[in-house]
């Protein structure tokens, strides 16, 4: 009995010695917090799942308040009512939610035209991409069999003439089909994207030309157009900057091959999100 | 106080038995932290930090307080009170008159009160029967040994990350399984130390 009550005073007692040392320590040496820091902790979902791109919810409290341009819509968990209030806390607009897209890039050479050979093997892209590439001409692009539709777990990519086809209005961005895809065609972007190049082959622009219509030859064209210098050519490939990109659409109206197109997902809906670039220019 | 004693007793915690390569403890931060050098190293920085504190509060309170009483049971949940208390201190402390080592530190100060690492090296101190001298060597060694580990292993991370594996080994296979070669060649020193002093 003797041993129990000795046991339990002295845990209580050190436990109450660290108690008011700390009790003590957090009063005189409290440092000043900014007072935004407190609100947006409290507003913030505070599961740390770094979604927003910094190390836990704190570390995005800090970086807001640093006054960067950091935007407030970031946090992926907390959705509208976290953008609303910390709009509100900060004093801005609240901007919209970023929402992201799948993107095939690929504007599909007509398979079945240019092959390269007959394939009888099983019909799984990661299975044609294994014999030589796959059997169309660009060993690039897409290769029709739909890994990507598979995987979707929203129903969001159809395939049309043997070519992935996202549908806007279903994709959540959710990148399952980025990885399913052998030829790593599918990258997400912001929904707001106007343009897209829709093409990843790098070989030189004769080359690409003899396999496909609709490919990106590297003329740079569109780079020389660009008003806002948002283009430039790596590896024969044309790579758009979206931060600089104002979505004027000159670069998609003077693509040789058309390898650039504009998009319009707002319009399309369910439907066909490629805008028709045979837009004629008045001069 | 021998010299060469406390030599010995530094090189046994730090090489051969690394406390993460050779008893596997403190494997979470081996594995969770270890993704760039930098943190790896600000990590260990604080445990070696905690570590020596926290021997040096625990070894007066086991040999004046505990075994003075017949409490030698209550030798766990004490530490793990202290400890507990001590980085929570630590961390008030350090954000009030440190604030840029506060911010270095950053999330991994907390992280350390749960770091069955520490725990394991103030409780084998007093299954040692070391001095409190031998103690606080024991401790700096096992800290600077858990500070070897992570930065090796970190290195081997940042390699792996550029490499191109098998799809079957990519992510965490594959870190278990550098963690493991990395474990079997420290125990290449085994028998290092004994003979160290002829």
């Amino acid at each position: 009995m003797d041993a129990i009550i000795i046991a339990v005073v002295s845990v209580t007692g050190i436990s109450a010695v660290c108690a008011v040392i700390l009790c003590m320590a957090s009063k005189f040496m409290a440092v000043k917090e900014d007072e935004r820091m407190v609100k947006i902790r409290e507003c913030l979902p505070g599961t740390n799942c770094g979604a927003c791109g910094f190390p836990g919810c704190d570390g995005y409290a800090a970086a807001l308040i640093s006054g960067g341009d950091v935007k407030t819509n970031l946090c992926a968990p907390g959705a509208a009512a976290v953008l609303e209030r910390l709009s509100d806390i900060l004093g801005v607009a609240a901007g919209d939610l970023e929402v992201k897209m799948a993107v095939v890039r690929c504007g599909g050479g007509d398979l079945e035209q240019n092959k390269k050979m007959d394939y009888k093997g099983i019909e799984t892209c990661i299975a044609a991409k294994q014999l030589f590439g796959g059997e169309g001409m660009c060993a690039f692009g897409c290769l029709g069999y739909g890994d990507c539709k598979t995987v979707c777990p929203s129903g969001a990519i159809c395939m049309e003439n043997r070519l992935a086809r996202v549908i806007p209005k279903l994709c959540t961005g959710c990148g399952l089909c980025v990885k399913a895809c052998p030829n790593k065609l599918i990258t997400i972007e912001n929904e707001s994207i106007p343009v897209a190049v829709l093409c990843n082959n790098i070989e030189k622009g004769a080359v690409v030309r003899k396999k496909c219509s609709n490919g990106c030859i590297g003329c740079k064209k569109c780079v020389r157009e660009c008003e806002a210098n948002a283009i430039e050519v790596q590896d024969n490939l044309a790579i758009i900057d979206y931060e600089k990109c104002t979505g004027c659409g000159r670069c998609a109206e003077v693509c040789v091959t058309k390898g650039i197109k504009l998009f319009a997902y707002k319009e399309a809906g369910d439907g066909n999100p490629f805008k028709e670039t045979q837009i004629q220019t008045s001069n | 106080m021998d010299f060469k004693a406390m030599i010995v007793i530094m090189m046994s915690a730090a090489l051969v038995n690394n406390y993460v390569l050779s008893q596997f403890l403190g494997i979470c931060p081996f594995l969770g932290v270890s993704k760039e050098t930098k943190s790896a190293t600000g990590m260990s920085v604080a445990v070696i930090f905690v570590m020596l504190l926290s021997t040096a509060v625990t070894w007066p309170i086991q040999v004046f307080l505990l075994d003075r009483h017949g409490l030698g049971f209550l030798q766990i949940i004490v530490f793990i009170l202290i400890i507990a208390a001590l980085v929570q201190f630590v961390e008030i402390a350090l954000k009030k008159y440190m604030p840029e080592l506060y911010n270095s530190l950053g999330v991994f100060l907390p992280l350390i009160t749960t770091n069955c690492a520490v725990l394991a090296a103030v409780i084998l101190n007093i299954k040692e029967n070391y001095t409190f001298m031998q103690s606080m060597v024991n401790a700096l060694g096992a800290g600077l040994g858990f500070l070897l580990a992570m930065v090796i292993f970190s290195g081997i991370r940042e390699h792996t990350e550029n490499t191109d594996p098998p799809e079957a080994f990519k992510g965490l296979p594959l870190t278990m399984m550098s963690a493991a070669i990395l474990s079997l060649s420290f125990f290449g020193l085994t028998g290092v130390v004994e003979n160290m002093f002829g």
